[in-house]
């Protein structure tokens, strides 16, 4: 045999593929309790009991071997061989979920009749137990003529039985014919899967009662929404107060490091790169560090206990009456934490149009990038007041630029869907997964992910854009007794940039910052961190020098309008980037800049003359 | 149980008793476009099987939420208008 066998992993969505195919390579994908969580083929390797490699392909779950969206159209596509550039896979590990087996079996059918060698996991057998539900493999094995064993992906159970059973699949991959056939008769399909479920079930109890306790009260258009509302607003508050402890130590070990680096080289240009630079600069930005974990313990949470697709089926009206659907929600929901994961994650949206208006509205909602920027000026220029015990004003006014996106991406959307997006609705049609209680490890393992992601981008654009604006701010040599950053090449761009936007109240410093924070927007607030530390080199390196530079140097409309700036302006290259190859080309990303700075210019403009008006 | 209504006649599943189970009598496939009929029948639902209504669509016409075999599943207004029910389950 000269090359590796190849093993797709396929079956319906949610059934666990994902978590098996991990259990399996070692691998990390992401994990997620609702559909639609993986977009794309994910390649890993698998060892043999005889030290046989297997590879191991990752599917997007589907229901059947016709697409109805891009996801599910790479799953058809590798499974017959179509995928450019890849090799049809010689055998199938289908995954099907135990508790629901009689939907499940029927995509199962379906992969069978394709000739190829495979092998059935039965996973979460853990919950058909719980669901009171007896199964009989060896039922399913006879009727299917195929291997079936049962396991429990998330507590590694059945691993060994699968991993010699997928070894012997493949190497019947030899043997096969080869040729596919596509059945496409859903209903007969379904029907024969249906009386395999019946026979397979040994013992059954009514399905729990306390699943559709939770979803009367949850999906309840009132007290759903109330819940949905609450919810959010804790994870707001939680990310202005559990974050102080954590991110007061590490604001003291920064500016401990800056005073110990600052003491121990001579004054000079070294030093200022590195105390002014770097670490005043990124320091500003890794600060912001246990906020980001906090909102990722949310959404991490919200993601494992399936509640994600009731929030989609509770904001499934409002968003119908903009164009989308819920199903263009849980894209939505995953942008507060990046929009580059949520970009990708609108191909599971079929309707196309639609998809493009929801790429475009994706960098509206908040993302994690724009915690350090609000946290910041909120920390610097809103009191903390207490509103309701347990609810500060800076909090609330967090919650504001939130709402703030979110109702700029509604109105977007209605926009869009009516222009350059115009298409029917696709409707809102979608499984809603069984409740389940998120496994710690799973979480810590996100968090520990996102930590690495973040000091990662602290340690490599923010560092070096930080750098190389520290550069431009310190040449040329500013002559005895004139302003450094005034005359130095980053102040001269700036000051041109400020032109263009003093009317909308940004100042000297915020017109220095725009550009650099192109490439990640954190970089807005080490930028200003660094124009300080040069500016004044006597005030230390952190969080309490910014913010106090801060309140003597910005008026609160400009503030404000700063805020504003950030609900709406794309300032994230990554987001471009994403959005020009999820959309083949230069044009909508050429698009979507454009609006979100025309909507930027305005909705700070606005905000800055309002202010000044009412005399703030 | 008295209060459990009486369903001789088909009934819309949209207009059933919340978790009331029923069966499938028939689905009016032609209010339904082809990618939601077939998205449906994907969700396994076909005449004989067992639905309940789990959530009606509120004062507002928000969607549905049914149970189809074990599955619950989120249905638009006008797709739980076109499946209709009989007692049974
Ligand atoms: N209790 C239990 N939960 C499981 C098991 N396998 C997976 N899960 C959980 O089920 C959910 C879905 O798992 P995934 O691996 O993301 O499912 P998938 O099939 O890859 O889903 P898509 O990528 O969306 O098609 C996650 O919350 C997992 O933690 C299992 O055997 N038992
Ligand atoms: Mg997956």
């Amino acid at each position: 045999m000269n090359h590796t066998p190849l093993v797709a992993v396929a079956g319906n969505p949610n059934a666990g593929k994902s978590a098996l195919f991990n259990a399996l390579t070692g691998a990390r994908q992401k994990v997620g309790n609702y559909p639609g969580v993986t977009v794309e083929r994910h390649a890993g390797r698998m060892t043999l009991a005889d030290g046989r490699p297997i590879e191991l392909v990752d599917l997007p779950g589907a229901y059947s071997l016709d697409p109805s969206s891009l996801d599910e159209k790479v799953t058809r596509d590798v499974l017959l061989g179509n995928q450019a550039g890849e090799r049809r896979p010689d055998a199938i590990l289908i995954v099907v979920d135990a508790a629901n087996l009689d939907n499940h079996l029927r995509f199962a059918l379906q992969l069978i009749a394709l000739g190829l060698p495979v092998v059935i996991a039965l996973n979460m057998v853990d919950l058909a137990e719980r669901d009171g539900l007896t199964l009989d493999p060896a039922v399913i094995e006879r009727e299917l003529g195929v291997p079936v064993v049962a396991t429990v992906a998330v507590r590694r159970r059945g691993l060994e039985d699968l991993r010699a059973r997928i070894g012997e699949a493949a190497s019947r991959a030899a043997e096969a014919p080869g040729a596919h056939q596509v059945e496409h008769d859903i209903v007969a399909l379904q029907r024969r899967a249906r009386q395999i479920a019946t026979a397979a079930t040994l013992s059954e109890t009514a399905t729990r009662r306390w699943t559709h306790r939770i979803d009367s009260v949850v999906l309840h258009p009132v007290a759903g929404m109330a819940i949905f509302t609450a919810l959010m607003l804790v994870m707001f508050q939680a990310v202005f107060t559990w974050s102080t402890i954590p991110a007061d130590a590490i604001e003291a070990g920064i500016g401990a490091l800056g005073d110990i680096v600052g003491g121990a080289l001579p004054d000079g240009l070294i030093r200022s790169a590195i105390v002014d630079g770097v670490i005043a600069g990124v320091g500003s930005v890794v600060v912001f560090l246990p906020q980001i974990l906090i909102l990722f313990t949310f959404i991490l949470i919200l993601e494992a206990t399936g509640y994600m697709v009731r929030a989609a089926f509770l904001m499934d009206r409002l968003m119908a009456s903009v164009g989308l659907s819920g199903r263009a929600f849980i894209p939505l929901l995953s942008s507060f934490a990046c929009a580059v994961p949520g970009i990708m994650a609108t191909r599971t949206i079929s309707d196309e149009k639609e998809r493009l208006a929801t790429i475009l509205i994706a960098p509206l909602m908040t993302c994690s990038a724009r915690l350090p920027v609000y946290t910041v000026i909120i920390a610097a220029f809103i009191p903390n007041t207490a509103i309701l015990p347990g609810l500060g004003l800076q909090g609330l006014v967090m919650f504001g630029l939130y709402v703030a996106g979110i109702i700029g991406a509604l109105i977007a959307a209605l926009v869009l869907r009516r222009t350059v997006a115009k298409g029917a609705s696709s409707g809102f049609m979608m499984e809603m997964p069984k409740y389940q209680w998120p496994r710690l490890g799973d979480v810590l393992l996100g968090l520990w992910q996102r930590a690495m992601i973040f000091l990662k981008r602290a340690g490599t654009i923010i560092l070096v854009t930080t750098i190389i604006l520290w550069a431009l701010l310190t040449f040329p040599r500013a002559p005895e007794g004139q302003s450094q950053i005034e005359q130095s090449i980053a102040g001269r761009i700036g000051a041109g940039i400020e032109v263009l936007v003093a009317p909308i109240g940004f100042n000297r410093d915020i017109s220095l910052a725009l550009l650099p924070a192109m490439a990640a927007r954190e970089v807005a607030v080490s930028s200003i961190a660094t124009v300080y530390a040069i500016d004044d080199s006597e005030s230390g390196a952190g969080e309490t020098a910014l913010r106090d530079n801060l309140r003597t140097r910005w008026s609160l409309p400009t503030a404000l309008a700063f805020l504003m700036w950030f609900v709406f302006a794309p300032q994230c290259i990554s987001t471009i980037a994403i959005t020009r190859r999820e959309t083949n080309g230069w044009k909508w990303p050429a698009f979507m800049v454009g609006y979100l700075f025309a909507l930027a210019y305005i909705a700070a403009g606005i905000t800055y003359w309002s202010a000044v008006a009412i005399g703030l | 149980m008295a209060t459990v209504p009486d369903i001789t006649v088909p009934l819309r599943l949209l207009d059933l008793p919340r978790n009331l189970p029923a069966r499938v009598a028939e689905v009016d496939w032609a209010l339904l476009s082809p990618p939601e009929a077939r998205r449906l029948r994907e969700l396994g639902l076909d005449e004989g099987v067992e639905v309940a209504l789990t959530r009606g669509p509120g004062m507002l016409g928000g969607p549905v939420a049914c149970r189809i075999g074990r599955m619950t599943v989120a249905l638009r207004r006008h797709v739980a208008g076109a499946i209709r029910v009989e007692q049974g389950g």
